[in-house]
Protein backbone atom coordinates (compact mmCIF):
# COMPACT_ATOMS: atom_id res chain seq x y z
CA UNK A 1 0.00 0.00 0.00
CA UNK A 2 1.47 3.35 -0.93
CA UNK A 3 0.35 5.49 1.47
CA UNK A 4 1.44 8.67 2.76
CA UNK A 5 1.40 9.13 6.44
CA UNK A 6 1.19 12.63 8.07
CA UNK A 7 -0.07 12.67 11.79
CA UNK A 8 0.95 16.75 11.36
CA UNK A 9 -2.13 16.92 8.72
CA UNK A 10 -4.41 18.20 11.36
CA UNK A 11 -2.31 21.59 12.01
CA UNK A 12 -2.05 22.14 8.35
CA UNK A 13 -4.39 25.24 7.56
CA UNK A 14 -8.27 23.92 6.65
CA UNK A 15 -9.32 24.97 2.89
CA UNK A 16 -12.25 26.74 4.66
CA UNK A 17 -9.28 29.78 5.12
CA UNK A 18 -9.23 30.02 9.23
CA UNK A 19 -8.04 27.51 11.12
CA UNK A 20 -6.70 23.95 10.90
CA UNK A 21 -7.97 20.70 10.36
CA UNK A 22 -7.80 20.06 13.79
CA UNK A 23 -10.09 23.18 14.56
CA UNK A 24 -13.02 21.61 11.48
CA UNK A 25 -13.03 18.47 13.87
CA UNK A 26 -13.64 20.07 16.72
CA UNK A 27 -16.24 22.54 15.06
CA UNK A 28 -17.81 18.78 14.29
CA UNK A 29 -17.63 17.83 17.34
CA UNK A 30 -19.25 20.27 18.80
CA UNK A 31 -22.31 20.12 16.77
CA UNK A 32 -22.42 16.48 17.30
CA UNK A 33 -22.67 17.23 20.92
CA UNK A 34 -25.40 20.06 20.53
CA UNK A 35 -27.53 17.57 18.13
CA UNK A 36 -27.44 14.84 20.23
CA UNK A 37 -27.97 17.00 23.33
CA UNK A 38 -31.12 18.32 22.05
CA UNK A 39 -32.80 15.34 20.45
CA UNK A 40 -32.35 13.49 23.36
CA UNK A 41 -33.93 16.45 25.46
CA UNK A 42 -37.35 15.89 22.84
CA UNK A 43 -36.69 12.35 22.96
CA UNK A 44 -36.76 11.36 26.61
CA UNK A 45 -39.87 13.48 27.61
CA UNK A 46 -41.59 12.39 24.60
CA UNK A 47 -40.71 9.32 24.88
CA UNK A 48 -41.42 8.69 28.26
CA UNK A 49 -44.82 10.43 27.39
CA UNK A 50 -45.61 7.86 24.48
CA UNK A 51 -44.25 4.75 26.59
CA UNK A 52 -46.77 5.37 29.87
CA UNK A 53 -49.29 5.78 27.25
CA UNK A 54 -48.70 2.46 26.19
CA UNK A 55 -49.32 0.89 29.78
CA UNK A 56 -52.40 3.50 30.94
CA UNK A 57 -55.61 1.48 31.41
CA UNK A 58 -56.96 3.53 28.00
CA UNK A 59 -57.82 1.61 24.41
CA UNK A 60 -57.20 5.09 22.89
CA UNK A 61 -53.73 6.17 25.00
CA UNK A 62 -53.18 2.42 23.42
CA UNK A 63 -53.34 2.74 20.13
CA UNK A 64 -51.72 6.07 20.29
CA UNK A 65 -48.51 5.01 21.29
CA UNK A 66 -48.39 1.72 19.94
CA UNK A 67 -49.34 3.70 16.73
CA UNK A 68 -45.86 6.00 17.58
CA UNK A 69 -43.89 3.38 18.31
CA UNK A 70 -44.40 1.54 15.10
CA UNK A 71 -44.51 3.88 12.72
CA UNK A 72 -41.02 5.83 14.06
CA UNK A 73 -39.30 2.70 14.55
CA UNK A 74 -39.70 1.35 11.25
CA UNK A 75 -39.14 3.99 8.68
CA UNK A 76 -35.63 3.72 8.31
CA UNK A 77 -33.92 6.75 9.91
CA UNK A 78 -32.19 8.06 6.44
CA UNK A 79 -35.59 8.15 5.39
CA UNK A 80 -37.19 10.25 7.91
CA UNK A 81 -34.29 12.68 7.88
CA UNK A 82 -35.52 13.32 4.13
CA UNK A 83 -38.59 13.62 5.01
CA UNK A 84 -38.15 16.16 8.14
CA UNK A 85 -36.00 18.07 5.89
CA UNK A 86 -37.93 18.01 2.05
CA UNK A 87 -41.00 16.71 2.47
CA UNK A 88 -42.56 18.57 5.56
CA UNK A 89 -41.81 22.24 4.96
CA UNK A 90 -43.54 21.45 1.41
CA UNK A 91 -46.91 20.45 3.30
CA UNK A 92 -46.61 23.11 5.91
CA UNK A 93 -49.05 26.36 4.84
CA UNK A 94 -47.02 28.10 2.70
CA UNK A 95 -45.27 31.00 5.22
CA UNK A 96 -44.55 28.34 8.11
CA UNK A 97 -42.58 26.29 4.92
CA UNK A 98 -41.01 29.50 3.61
CA UNK A 99 -40.28 30.85 7.39
CA UNK A 100 -38.29 27.16 8.00
CA UNK A 101 -35.89 27.63 4.68
CA UNK A 102 -35.09 30.98 5.45
CA UNK A 103 -33.99 29.88 8.70
CA UNK A 104 -30.38 30.13 10.12
CA UNK A 105 -28.88 26.82 10.71
CA UNK A 106 -31.93 25.02 9.39
CA UNK A 107 -30.43 21.67 8.98
CA UNK A 108 -29.39 21.31 12.77
CA UNK A 109 -32.77 21.98 13.86
CA UNK A 110 -34.40 19.41 11.26
CA UNK A 111 -31.93 16.92 12.66
CA UNK A 112 -32.47 17.66 16.24
CA UNK A 113 -36.44 16.85 15.72
CA UNK A 114 -35.73 14.16 13.27
CA UNK A 115 -33.93 12.36 15.41
CA UNK A 116 -35.60 13.50 18.88
CA UNK A 117 -38.90 11.66 17.59
CA UNK A 118 -36.93 8.51 16.36
CA UNK A 119 -35.22 8.44 19.23
CA UNK A 120 -38.41 8.77 21.20
CA UNK A 121 -39.95 6.30 20.01
CA UNK A 122 -36.75 3.84 21.50
CA UNK A 123 -37.15 5.31 24.73
CA UNK A 124 -41.26 4.75 24.75
CA UNK A 125 -39.97 1.03 23.98
CA UNK A 126 -37.58 1.18 27.28
CA UNK A 127 -39.92 3.29 29.62
CA UNK A 128 -43.16 0.70 28.92
CA UNK A 129 -40.89 -2.33 29.38
CA UNK A 130 -39.86 -0.65 32.65
CA UNK A 131 -43.05 -0.28 34.06
CA UNK A 132 -44.53 -3.52 32.86
CA UNK A 133 -41.40 -5.52 35.02
CA UNK A 134 -42.55 -3.80 37.95
CA UNK A 135 -45.64 -5.83 37.99
CA UNK A 136 -49.16 -5.16 38.55
CA UNK A 137 -48.24 -5.15 42.44
CA UNK A 138 -46.64 -1.95 42.49
CA UNK A 139 -49.49 -0.45 40.75
CA UNK A 140 -52.05 -1.90 42.66
CA UNK A 141 -49.83 -0.62 46.32
CA UNK A 142 -50.17 3.15 44.80
CA UNK A 143 -53.99 2.75 43.64
CA UNK A 144 -54.85 1.47 46.48
CA UNK A 145 -53.42 3.89 48.77
CA UNK A 146 -55.85 6.51 47.00
CA UNK A 147 -52.89 8.14 44.74
CA UNK A 148 -54.71 8.97 41.31
CA UNK A 149 -53.18 7.05 38.25
CA UNK A 150 -51.05 10.31 37.40
CA UNK A 151 -49.92 10.00 41.15
CA UNK A 152 -48.99 6.48 40.85
CA UNK A 153 -46.54 7.31 37.88
CA UNK A 154 -45.02 10.01 39.48
CA UNK A 155 -44.20 8.76 42.76
CA UNK A 156 -44.22 4.93 42.46
CA UNK A 157 -44.21 3.96 38.81
CA UNK A 158 -41.71 6.17 37.43
CA UNK A 159 -39.04 6.67 39.53
CA UNK A 160 -38.56 2.90 39.41
CA UNK A 161 -38.82 2.38 35.82
CA UNK A 162 -36.19 4.58 35.15
CA UNK A 163 -34.03 3.15 37.71
CA UNK A 164 -34.38 -0.12 36.13
CA UNK A 165 -33.80 0.83 32.40
CA UNK A 166 -31.03 3.30 33.45
CA UNK A 167 -28.59 0.66 31.71
CA UNK A 168 -30.44 0.53 28.01
CA UNK A 169 -31.33 4.21 28.50
CA UNK A 170 -27.70 4.90 28.51
CA UNK A 171 -27.01 2.22 25.08
CA UNK A 172 -30.03 5.04 23.36
CA UNK A 173 -28.65 7.89 24.49
CA UNK A 174 -25.51 6.40 22.46
CA UNK A 175 -27.08 5.37 19.73
CA UNK A 176 -28.73 8.83 19.20
CA UNK A 177 -25.01 10.40 19.82
CA UNK A 178 -23.69 7.94 16.69
CA UNK A 179 -27.01 8.24 14.51
CA UNK A 180 -26.43 12.37 13.93
CA UNK A 181 -24.26 11.39 11.34
CA UNK A 182 -26.78 10.65 9.40
CA UNK A 183 -27.62 14.00 9.53
CA UNK A 184 -24.83 15.01 7.20
CA UNK A 185 -26.86 13.68 4.25
CA UNK A 186 -28.87 17.06 5.24
CA UNK A 187 -25.81 19.14 5.10
CA UNK A 188 -25.16 19.24 9.03
CA UNK A 189 -21.36 19.60 9.15
CA UNK A 190 -21.12 17.11 12.23
CA UNK A 191 -18.29 15.30 13.55
CA UNK A 192 -18.49 12.36 10.31
CA UNK A 193 -19.32 15.27 7.68
CA UNK A 194 -15.91 17.28 8.64
CA UNK A 195 -13.69 14.07 8.53
CA UNK A 196 -15.06 13.08 5.14
CA UNK A 197 -14.25 16.82 4.02
CA UNK A 198 -10.98 16.83 5.68
CA UNK A 199 -10.39 13.58 3.73
CA UNK A 200 -11.08 15.09 0.86
CA UNK A 201 -9.64 18.47 1.04
CA UNK A 202 -6.10 16.38 2.14
CA UNK A 203 -6.45 12.77 0.72
CA UNK A 204 -5.58 11.91 4.32
CA UNK A 205 -8.20 9.60 4.61
CA UNK A 206 -6.91 7.06 7.38
CA UNK A 207 -5.79 10.11 10.04
CA UNK A 208 -9.36 11.67 9.41
CA UNK A 209 -11.36 8.93 10.22
CA UNK A 210 -9.26 7.90 13.09
CA UNK A 211 -9.64 10.92 14.38
CA UNK A 212 -13.16 10.69 14.07
CA UNK A 213 -13.52 7.46 15.56
CA UNK A 214 -11.64 8.10 18.59
CA UNK A 215 -13.42 10.97 19.44
CA UNK A 216 -16.70 9.16 19.06
CA UNK A 217 -15.20 6.15 21.45
CA UNK A 218 -14.39 8.67 23.66
CA UNK A 219 -17.52 9.97 24.30
CA UNK A 220 -19.09 6.98 24.76
CA UNK A 221 -16.16 6.18 27.14
CA UNK A 222 -17.59 9.73 29.03
CA UNK A 223 -20.98 8.81 29.09
CA UNK A 224 -21.02 5.20 30.15
CA UNK A 225 -19.15 6.74 32.98
CA UNK A 226 -21.51 9.59 33.85
CA UNK A 227 -23.95 6.64 33.62
CA UNK A 228 -22.10 4.35 36.06
CA UNK A 229 -22.08 7.38 38.41
CA UNK A 230 -25.47 8.38 38.04
CA UNK A 231 -26.86 4.37 38.58
CA UNK A 232 -24.43 4.42 41.89
CA UNK A 233 -25.87 7.80 42.61
CA UNK A 234 -29.59 7.03 42.51
CA UNK A 235 -28.95 2.93 43.39
CA UNK A 236 -31.56 1.83 46.39
CA UNK A 237 -30.04 0.81 49.50
CA UNK A 238 -30.72 -2.88 50.16
CA UNK A 239 -31.97 -3.63 46.61
CA UNK A 240 -30.16 -6.12 44.33
CA UNK B 1 -79.37 -16.72 60.84
CA UNK B 2 -76.67 -16.80 63.53
CA UNK B 3 -76.51 -15.42 67.30
CA UNK B 4 -73.53 -13.25 66.67
CA UNK B 5 -74.95 -11.47 63.40
CA UNK B 6 -75.12 -8.01 64.54
CA UNK B 7 -78.71 -6.65 64.69
CA UNK B 8 -80.44 -5.32 61.36
CA UNK B 9 -80.34 -2.12 62.35
CA UNK B 10 -76.69 -1.27 62.51
CA UNK B 11 -75.31 -0.66 59.04
CA UNK B 12 -72.63 -2.33 57.23
CA UNK B 13 -69.76 -1.39 56.52
CA UNK B 14 -69.12 -3.14 53.65
CA UNK B 15 -71.88 -4.47 51.61
CA UNK B 16 -71.26 -6.70 48.79
CA UNK B 17 -74.40 -7.59 47.09
CA UNK B 18 -74.85 -10.04 44.13
CA UNK B 19 -71.61 -9.68 42.12
CA UNK B 20 -70.53 -11.76 39.32
CA UNK B 21 -67.10 -11.08 37.38
CA UNK B 22 -65.61 -12.56 34.09
CA UNK B 23 -62.17 -12.29 32.70
CA UNK B 24 -63.14 -12.78 29.52
CA UNK B 25 -65.96 -15.93 29.27
CA UNK B 26 -64.28 -17.22 32.34
CA UNK B 27 -67.13 -16.42 35.54
CA UNK B 28 -64.77 -16.13 38.44
CA UNK B 29 -67.29 -14.49 40.81
CA UNK B 30 -70.64 -16.01 40.87
CA UNK B 31 -73.27 -14.19 42.06
CA UNK B 32 -71.66 -13.81 45.29
CA UNK B 33 -73.06 -11.79 48.61
CA UNK B 34 -71.98 -11.05 51.97
CA UNK B 35 -71.38 -8.36 54.25
CA UNK B 36 -69.26 -6.99 57.12
CA UNK B 37 -70.47 -4.84 59.64
CA UNK B 38 -68.20 -2.29 62.44
CA UNK B 39 -66.34 -3.98 64.27
CA UNK B 40 -66.24 -6.97 62.67
CA UNK B 41 -63.68 -9.64 61.17
CA UNK B 42 -64.13 -11.49 58.64
CA UNK B 43 -61.96 -14.51 57.29
CA UNK B 44 -62.09 -15.63 53.96
CA UNK B 45 -60.85 -19.11 52.76
CA UNK B 46 -60.79 -21.42 50.10
CA UNK B 47 -59.18 -23.31 47.54
CA UNK B 48 -56.43 -22.05 45.56
CA UNK B 49 -57.98 -20.03 42.13
CA UNK B 50 -61.16 -19.95 43.86
CA UNK B 51 -61.57 -16.33 43.80
CA UNK B 52 -60.82 -15.08 47.25
CA UNK B 53 -58.56 -12.07 45.70
CA UNK B 54 -60.95 -11.28 43.12
CA UNK B 55 -63.26 -10.88 45.75
CA UNK B 56 -61.18 -9.01 48.49
CA UNK B 57 -59.87 -6.85 45.51
CA UNK B 58 -63.59 -5.53 44.36
CA UNK B 59 -63.92 -3.82 47.45
CA UNK B 60 -62.50 -1.01 46.80
CA UNK B 61 -62.58 -1.08 43.30
CA UNK B 62 -59.18 -2.05 42.05
CA UNK B 63 -60.80 -5.54 40.43
CA UNK B 64 -64.04 -3.83 38.14
CA UNK B 65 -66.99 -6.23 38.55
CA UNK B 66 -69.93 -6.63 35.61
CA UNK B 67 -73.11 -7.42 37.71
CA UNK B 68 -73.94 -6.50 41.22
CA UNK B 69 -73.35 -3.89 43.85
CA UNK B 70 -71.02 -3.10 46.80
CA UNK B 71 -71.08 -0.10 49.17
CA UNK B 72 -68.41 0.69 51.66
CA UNK B 73 -69.56 2.78 54.76
CA UNK B 74 -72.52 3.34 52.74
CA UNK B 75 -71.39 4.74 49.45
CA UNK B 76 -71.37 3.00 46.19
CA UNK B 77 -68.30 1.81 45.01
CA UNK B 78 -69.29 1.24 41.38
CA UNK B 79 -71.67 4.56 41.61
CA UNK B 80 -70.89 7.32 39.00
CA UNK B 81 -70.28 10.21 40.89
CA UNK B 82 -68.11 8.30 43.38
CA UNK B 83 -64.36 9.65 44.38
CA UNK B 84 -62.31 6.41 44.19
CA UNK B 85 -58.96 7.33 44.98
CA UNK B 86 -60.78 9.26 48.35
CA UNK B 87 -62.72 6.21 48.85
CA UNK B 88 -59.84 4.18 48.51
CA UNK B 89 -57.83 6.03 51.08
CA UNK B 90 -60.41 5.01 53.51
CA UNK B 91 -60.10 1.47 52.56
CA UNK B 92 -56.33 0.03 54.09
CA UNK B 93 -55.21 -3.01 51.80
CA UNK B 94 -52.09 -5.13 52.67
CA UNK B 95 -50.71 -7.39 50.11
CA UNK B 96 -49.83 -10.93 49.58
CA UNK B 97 -46.00 -9.55 48.73
CA UNK B 98 -46.13 -6.20 51.10
CA UNK B 99 -45.64 -4.15 47.76
CA UNK B 100 -43.61 -1.26 49.62
CA UNK B 101 -42.38 1.26 47.86
CA UNK B 102 -38.63 -0.14 46.95
CA UNK B 103 -37.04 3.56 46.48
CA UNK B 104 -38.82 5.37 49.69
CA UNK B 105 -37.06 4.80 53.19
CA UNK B 106 -39.51 3.39 55.21
CA UNK B 107 -40.21 7.03 56.86
CA UNK B 108 -41.12 8.02 53.06
CA UNK B 109 -43.79 4.88 52.35
CA UNK B 110 -45.42 5.98 55.51
CA UNK B 111 -45.76 9.50 54.27
CA UNK B 112 -46.08 9.32 51.34
CA UNK B 113 -50.33 8.49 51.27
CA UNK B 114 -50.75 11.00 53.89
CA UNK B 115 -48.85 13.67 52.03
CA UNK B 116 -50.38 13.35 48.38
CA UNK B 117 -53.99 11.99 49.67
CA UNK B 118 -54.42 13.52 53.17
CA UNK B 119 -52.79 16.27 52.28
CA UNK B 120 -51.23 16.47 55.26
CA UNK B 121 -47.77 18.36 55.88
CA UNK B 122 -44.66 16.22 56.16
CA UNK B 123 -44.19 16.80 60.04
CA UNK B 124 -47.67 15.64 60.94
CA UNK B 125 -47.58 12.55 58.59
CA UNK B 126 -44.11 11.92 59.59
CA UNK B 127 -45.10 12.08 63.54
CA UNK B 128 -48.21 10.17 62.55
CA UNK B 129 -46.15 7.69 61.01
CA UNK B 130 -43.50 7.01 63.38
CA UNK B 131 -45.96 6.21 66.01
CA UNK B 132 -47.51 3.87 63.71
CA UNK B 133 -43.94 2.04 62.86
CA UNK B 134 -43.74 1.79 66.94
CA UNK B 135 -46.79 0.17 67.16
CA UNK B 136 -45.41 -2.61 64.67
CA UNK B 137 -42.38 -2.45 66.65
CA UNK B 138 -40.24 -1.00 63.95
CA UNK B 139 -38.91 2.61 65.23
CA UNK B 140 -35.46 1.41 64.89
CA UNK B 141 -36.04 0.76 61.03
CA UNK B 142 -37.05 4.29 60.37
CA UNK B 143 -34.46 5.52 57.97
CA UNK B 144 -33.93 1.59 56.23
CA UNK B 145 -35.26 1.06 52.71
CA UNK B 146 -37.95 -1.79 51.97
CA UNK B 147 -34.69 -3.98 50.52
CA UNK B 148 -32.96 -3.93 53.88
CA UNK B 149 -35.71 -5.16 55.78
CA UNK B 150 -36.94 -9.25 56.27
CA UNK B 151 -40.39 -10.22 54.84
CA UNK B 152 -42.06 -9.94 58.08
CA UNK B 153 -40.65 -6.98 59.15
CA UNK B 154 -42.22 -5.53 55.74
CA UNK B 155 -45.44 -6.54 55.96
CA UNK B 156 -45.68 -5.19 59.54
CA UNK B 157 -44.40 -1.71 57.48
CA UNK B 158 -46.91 -2.65 55.19
CA UNK B 159 -49.60 -2.73 57.58
CA UNK B 160 -48.64 0.75 59.32
CA UNK B 161 -48.51 2.12 55.75
CA UNK B 162 -51.94 1.16 55.24
CA UNK B 163 -52.80 2.41 59.10
CA UNK B 164 -51.50 6.13 58.55
CA UNK B 165 -54.39 6.80 56.17
CA UNK B 166 -57.18 6.51 58.98
CA UNK B 167 -58.88 3.32 57.74
CA UNK B 168 -62.36 2.71 58.23
CA UNK B 169 -61.74 -0.97 57.43
CA UNK B 170 -58.54 -3.18 56.34
CA UNK B 171 -58.02 -5.59 53.60
CA UNK B 172 -55.67 -8.50 54.09
CA UNK B 173 -54.90 -10.49 51.21
CA UNK B 174 -53.15 -13.33 52.59
CA UNK B 175 -50.79 -11.36 53.87
CA UNK B 176 -48.33 -14.23 55.45
CA UNK B 177 -48.57 -16.70 52.72
CA UNK B 178 -45.68 -15.27 51.23
CA UNK B 179 -43.53 -15.58 54.83
CA UNK B 180 -40.86 -18.38 56.21
CA UNK B 181 -42.60 -19.66 59.02
CA UNK B 182 -40.89 -17.74 61.79
CA UNK B 183 -42.14 -14.46 60.49
CA UNK B 184 -45.61 -15.43 60.64
CA UNK B 185 -46.23 -14.98 63.89
CA UNK B 186 -45.27 -11.54 64.22
CA UNK B 187 -47.37 -10.18 60.75
CA UNK B 188 -50.58 -12.50 63.13
CA UNK B 189 -49.99 -10.37 66.71
CA UNK B 190 -50.10 -7.09 64.64
CA UNK B 191 -53.52 -7.81 63.02
CA UNK B 192 -54.36 -9.92 66.07
CA UNK B 193 -54.04 -6.05 68.23
CA UNK B 194 -55.86 -4.68 65.20
CA UNK B 195 -58.89 -7.04 65.69
CA UNK B 196 -58.99 -6.62 69.56
CA UNK B 197 -58.82 -2.91 69.05
CA UNK B 198 -62.05 -2.66 66.94
CA UNK B 199 -60.59 -2.77 63.40
CA UNK B 200 -63.22 -3.72 60.78
CA UNK B 201 -61.10 -6.22 58.71
CA UNK B 202 -61.74 -8.62 55.92
CA UNK B 203 -58.81 -10.98 55.56
CA UNK B 204 -57.91 -13.58 53.22
CA UNK B 205 -56.44 -16.30 54.97
CA UNK B 206 -55.35 -20.10 55.53
CA UNK B 207 -54.64 -19.28 59.03
CA UNK B 208 -57.39 -20.78 61.00
CA UNK B 209 -55.61 -20.16 64.48
CA UNK B 210 -56.44 -16.45 63.65
CA UNK B 211 -59.76 -17.35 62.59
CA UNK B 212 -60.10 -19.28 65.50
CA UNK B 213 -58.81 -16.24 67.54
CA UNK B 214 -60.34 -13.31 66.15
CA UNK B 215 -62.73 -13.46 63.38
CA UNK B 216 -66.25 -13.37 63.90
CA UNK B 217 -67.00 -14.91 60.88
CA UNK B 218 -66.01 -17.30 57.74
CA UNK B 219 -66.59 -17.07 54.28
CA UNK B 220 -65.75 -20.04 52.35
CA UNK B 221 -64.97 -19.69 48.51
CA UNK B 222 -64.83 -21.92 46.02
CA UNK B 223 -64.92 -21.70 42.28
CA UNK B 224 -66.19 -18.15 42.78
CA UNK B 225 -69.07 -19.25 44.79
CA UNK B 226 -69.82 -18.05 48.58
CA UNK B 227 -70.17 -21.25 49.31
CA UNK B 228 -70.36 -20.78 53.36
CA UNK B 229 -71.30 -17.84 55.22
CA UNK B 230 -71.11 -18.62 58.79
CA UNK B 231 -69.55 -17.53 62.12
CA UNK B 232 -66.59 -18.90 63.18
CA UNK B 233 -68.18 -21.44 65.66
CA UNK B 234 -70.60 -22.48 63.11
CA UNK B 235 -67.74 -22.89 59.96
CA UNK B 236 -65.37 -24.81 62.24
CA UNK B 237 -67.75 -27.06 64.21
CA UNK B 238 -70.76 -28.26 61.45
CA UNK B 239 -69.64 -26.88 58.19
CA UNK B 240 -73.16 -27.56 56.15
CA UNK B 241 -71.37 -28.21 53.01
CA UNK B 242 -69.08 -31.14 51.71
CA UNK B 243 -66.40 -28.73 49.89
CA UNK B 244 -66.06 -26.57 53.41
CA UNK B 245 -65.40 -29.37 55.24
CA UNK B 246 -62.57 -31.35 52.59
CA UNK B 247 -60.98 -27.88 52.60
CA UNK B 248 -60.74 -28.13 56.47
CA UNK B 249 -59.57 -31.17 56.83
CA UNK B 250 -57.23 -30.70 54.38
CA UNK B 251 -56.20 -27.82 55.52
CA UNK B 252 -55.99 -28.89 59.75
CA UNK B 253 -54.33 -31.73 58.44
CA UNK B 254 -51.09 -29.93 58.57
N1 LIG C 1 -55.95 -11.14 35.31
C1 LIG C 1 -56.60 -12.31 35.17
N2 LIG C 1 -56.97 -12.74 33.95
C2 LIG C 1 -57.64 -13.90 33.81
N3 LIG C 1 -57.97 -14.72 34.82
C3 LIG C 1 -57.61 -14.35 36.06
C4 LIG C 1 -56.91 -13.13 36.31
N4 LIG C 1 -56.69 -13.03 37.63
C5 LIG C 1 -57.25 -14.13 38.17
N5 LIG C 1 -57.80 -14.93 37.25
C6 LIG C 1 -58.50 -16.19 37.49
O1 LIG C 1 -59.55 -15.93 38.38
C7 LIG C 1 -59.73 -16.98 39.28
C8 LIG C 1 -59.71 -16.47 40.69
O2 LIG C 1 -58.42 -15.97 40.99
P1 LIG C 1 -58.03 -15.42 42.41
O3 LIG C 1 -56.66 -14.89 42.33
O4 LIG C 1 -59.08 -14.50 42.89
O5 LIG C 1 -58.05 -16.72 43.28
P2 LIG C 1 -57.59 -16.93 44.78
O6 LIG C 1 -58.71 -17.59 45.47
O7 LIG C 1 -57.10 -15.66 45.34
O8 LIG C 1 -56.42 -17.97 44.61
P3 LIG C 1 -55.03 -18.09 45.43
O9 LIG C 1 -55.34 -18.84 46.68
O10 LIG C 1 -54.18 -18.91 44.50
O11 LIG C 1 -54.51 -16.72 45.66
C9 LIG C 1 -58.63 -17.99 38.99
O12 LIG C 1 -59.17 -19.03 38.23
C10 LIG C 1 -57.63 -17.22 38.18
O13 LIG C 1 -57.00 -18.06 37.26
MG1 LIG D 1 -55.18 -14.97 45.96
Amino acid sequence: MNYNWNWGVFFDPSPEGVGTYADMLLSGLLWTLATALCSWIIAFALGSIIGVMRTLPSKLANAIGTGYVELFRNIPLLVQMFLWYSVVPEILPQAWGDWLKQLPNASFYTAVVCLGFFTASRVAEQVRTGIETLARGQRMAGTALGLTTAQTYRYVLLPNAYRIILPPLTSEFLNNMKNTSVALTIGLLELTARARSMQEFSSQVFEAFTAATVIYLLISLVVVTLSGLLERRVAVPGSR
Amino acid sequence: MSATAAPAAVKPMISIDSISKWYGPVQVLKDCTTQVTKGEVVVVCGPSGSGKSTLIKTVNALEPIQKGSITVDGIGVQAKGTNLPKLRSRVGMVFQHFELFPHLSITDNLTLGQRKVLGRSNEDARTRGLKLLDRVGLSAHAHKYPGQLSGGQQQRVAIARALSMDPIVMLFDEPTSALDPEMVGEVLDVMVNLAREGMTMMVVTHEMGFARKVANRVVFMDRGEIVEDATKDDFFDKPRSDRAQTFLSKILAH
